[in-house]
């Protein structure tokens, strides 16, 4: 695992500012709509892990988001974990007036809100389920990001496409699964979205714009990269969003496809969704930086800039130039967007209070729930009441309960479908399809 | 009928597609400006431009996984490999993406895309130069493996390749580039899953696939002359679909089996096969299943020692002799 490299690698630099003074360009050139506050307003760095005690050290030393006084003397700007709400929002702009949200109706949204919660209440069902032994696998919980993937189904105008990785039912939902078909596919019976042969990791629904759900770190990168490739191809005026977390940014693979994404001048918007931890190493325990994940694209001349992902006003105002850019100007951008998952990396992380302490987890879920700022904010403008908020809250719960007795009623997947969706050609009973022996089990 | 190099049968191709259908496009290093490394796009960039050829920086990684998703949505990349040997950097993209999100997604997805380029020992250019990966890439359900041996087939079964739904790995031979051979004009499809009986006989079925097709009718000619044994020499020409049905129907006819291969031994294609005949041929046989394969070390670079490396005639000739 990346901890035993940096144990007994080099203590990090970052916890001597001293050292770094000076060192870190102010780079302003390309962000957009001021994110470098946010950035500005990170926490304080956890002090490097001492060599001979990694865990000892990350569970003595939460991320002190109260103690802002710090954050001033750190020189590395990093956006992980975000400043919590409470800090931000003195420097913030009013975001809600944003172009993109100012023409929002109430419908929508409520709309936000309702799809929130149902990615919420869809996941905590699916944990009942899973620690009850009903599933296997693996279980990444979004719980908690919600605001990121629902901010940007709502922002794709049915040419964009988009595309993440394993941590994936958040977007499966937010662009219009159902919640039948991705509970079934989690119990992996026959009724499941990709028929019981994906699992938690692998949800696809093209006819949505929504190319999966990938289990390996970083491969969905170029796969975004090609969306949008044929998006310009076609010349269809949409773009890519393709999404990878705070440790994806590391594959080889990302650094090459920013390099393309420029070369070829692609639509596409790289966003990642830094939640501070790549399983149980947090960001500075595994990414060497100067300013931000997102700055890295500075290399490549690929425009990047930062935002808060809680509000989800911030994120649409965000998100929402950067794609429009991607689709007029074919400018390929990354954003690199500040959240938080309040589960283990998944639910078999036997380590998830291990690398960093339960007052953390707390704080985010006081001070930064993207569903609580949300519903805070509805309730401000007089959108919604508290019995609105409670009636979508329980239709969200009824609709994952009935999900959950459908996958449980669902057949598991007949044993000849294990030989069906391997061959476009075998499927269809074309005749290539039929032309010599394609499967070599008896 | 024109008479044409193996390269010129595959440019024919891609010129053929291109002009059909427009989803069709090329990319690679140096495919287009520079007219590919071993001149099979040449003028192809001139003639079709930059949006239908294109050339790619060495992220093979990148390219690869930027066709996937381009097929993904319908395009029909092919994507060119200066090396197969290449594309152990993009592995991941090849077997996870263009290999499984079909199955992953229940059917929801097809990745009609061709990755081509030669995978062949014999070069003097060292080990990682020289990978035959058709064995582990069918491996992979969900992917396809051609391997032509000559200029008609190579032009047949590219046109196929370009136009099958699925992602077809397609493997050449530099040392097959300049062979020349007859290839009609015009478009024509050779199905995948199909093999070829190069040459008729009675006395041994000699299978193999690629440049080791060749070795193969070279000790046939040998065999008879000299022997007056007549091998049967099968063309596999696809790895994955298999054409089972040919290579049972020539051991039944010939009740003897060499295979030649310039796969390693170890799980190669040859390997298959003879598992295939143990299950399925074994009542037929008059002799033990024989192997001709590469030699099991990385490929050397010392010329003389390499060519030792590969099967040839005298050595398919001496394992021939020893079956009887
Ligand atoms: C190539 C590869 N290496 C390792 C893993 C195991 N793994 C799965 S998720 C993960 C952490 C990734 O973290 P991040 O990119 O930050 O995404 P997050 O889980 O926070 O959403 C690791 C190491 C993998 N799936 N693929
Ligand atoms: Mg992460």
């Amino acid at each position: 695992m990346a901890r035993t490299l940096s144990l007994s690698s080099k203590p990090k630099k970052s916890a001597s500012p001293s050292k770094k003074k000076g060192v870190r360009p102010v780079i302003t050139k390309k962000v957009t709509k001021a994110p470098a506050k946010t950035a500005n307003k990170a926490p304080a760095k956890k002090a490097a892990p001492k060599k001979s005690d990694v865990k000892a050290v990350a569970a003595k030393k939460p991320a002190p988001l109260s103690k802002a006084p710090k954050a001033a003397k750190v020189t590395k700007a990093v956006v992980k974990p975000a400043a919590p709400v409470s800090k931000v929002s003195k420097t913030s702009t009013d975001w809600s007036k944003d172009p993109f949200n100012a023409k929002l109706k109430p419908a929508e949204k409520i709309g936000f809100l309702r799809e929130m919660l149902r990615i919420r209440r869809f996941e905590q069902q699916a944990l009942k389920h899973y620690n009850n032994g009903a599933m296997g696998g693996f279980l990444h919980l979004y719980i908690g990001q919600e605001s990121v993937a629902v901010g940007t189904a709502s922002l794709m105008n049915g040419k964009d496409e988009i595309i993440t990785a394993y941590r994936d039912h958040g977007h499966a939902l937010a662009v219009g699964m159902g919640m039948d078909e991705c509970m079934a596919e989690l119990f992996g019976k026959g009724t499941g979205c990709s028929k019981g042969k994906g699992g938690s990791m692998h949800f696809f629904a093209p006819d949505k714009h929504y190319w999966g759900g990938h289990g390996i770190v970083g491969g969905q990168a170029p796969l975004g990269m090609g969306l949008a490739f044929a998006l310009k191809y076609k010349g269809l005026k949409g773009c890519a969003v393709a999404f990878l977390g705070d440790g994806a940014v590391n594959q080889g693979v990302f650094s090459e496809c920013l390099n393309m994404a420029a070369l070829f001048e692609l639509p596409v918007v790289f966003v990642i969704e830094n939640n501070g931890y790549s399983m149980g190493t947090s960001l500075e325990r595994s990414s060497a930086i100067r300013h931000s994940l997102a700055s890295r694209a500075e290399g490549f001349d690929v425009d990047w800039s930062l935002c808060g992902g809680f509000d989800l006003y911030e994120l649409r105002a965000n998100l929402g130039a950067v794609m429009e850019k991607a689709r007029t100007k074919f400018r390929p951008h990354v954003l690199e967007v500040s959240t938080y998952r309040y589960y283990g990396h998944s639910v078999a992380d036997a380590n998830a209070k291990k690398y960093r302490s339960p007052e953390e987890i707390e704080r985010y879920k006081t001070e930064c729930d993207p569903i609580t700022l949300w519903e805070k904010q509805l309730l401000k403008e007089k959108v919604i009441t508290e019995a609105g908020i409670e009636k979508i809250n329980a239709e969200a719960k009824a609709e994952a309960a009935a999900a959950a007795d459908f996958a449980i009623a669902s057949p598991w997947p007949s044993e000849e479908s294990i030989f069906e969706d391997i061959y476009h050609e075998v499927d269809h009973q074309t005749e290539a399809g039929q032309t010599g022996r394609h499967f070599f089990s008896e | 009928m024109p008479v044409i190099t193996y390269r010129q049968a595959l440019n024919d191709a891609f010129a053929e597609e291109l002009s059909r259908d427009e989803n069709v496009f090329l990319m690679g290093e140096e495919v287009a400006q520079y007219n590919g490394a071993y001149k099979v796009t040449e003028g192809l960039w001139q003639k079709f431009g930059s949006k239908r050829v294109i050339d790619t920086p060495i992220s093979e990684a990148a390219f690869l996984g930027m066709g996937v998703g381009a097929a993904m949505m319908g395009l029909r990349p092919v994507v060119e490999l200066m090396f197969w040997s290449f594309a152990y950097v993009g592995l991941d993209q090849i077997i996870n993406n263009a290999g499984c999100i079909r199955y992953m997604s229940g059917g929801l997805i097809n990745v009609p895309m061709v990755i081509r380029g030669p995978a062949n020992g014999g070069t003097n250019v060292g080990a990682t130069h020289s990978h035959t990966p058709e064995n582990f890439l069918a491996n992979t359900p969900g992917l396809k493996v051609v391997c032509p041996a000559t200029p008609y087939d190579a032009k047949g079964l590219m046109i196929s390749s370009i136009r099958d739904n699925d992602t077809v790995c397609f493997m050449e031979n530099t040392l097959l580039y300049g062979d020349l051979g007859e290839v009609p004009d015009g478009a024509y499809t050779i199905p995948l899953g199909v093999a070829e009986v190069k040459r008729e006989g009675i006395d041994v079925s000699l299978i193999a696939h690629g440049r080791a097709v060749l070795t193969s009718l070279a000790a046939a000619e040998i065999l008879s002359a000299e022997h007056g044994i007549e091998a049967e020499v099968v063309d596999l020409r696809s790895i994955r679909p298999l054409d089972e049905e040919t290579i049972l129907n020539s051991v039944a006819k010939t009740h003897r089996a060499v295979l030649v291969d310039e796969n390693k031994p170890f799980c190669g294609v040859s390997s298959q096969i003879a598992a295939l005949l143990a299950e399925q041929a074994f009542d037929e046989l008059d002799a033990p299943v024989l192997r001709v394969t590469a030699l099991d070390a990385p490929a050397i670079y010392s010329m003389p020692l390499e060519k030792l490396q590969l099967p040839d005639a005298q050595v398919v000739v001496a394992k021939v002799l020893s079956s009887f």
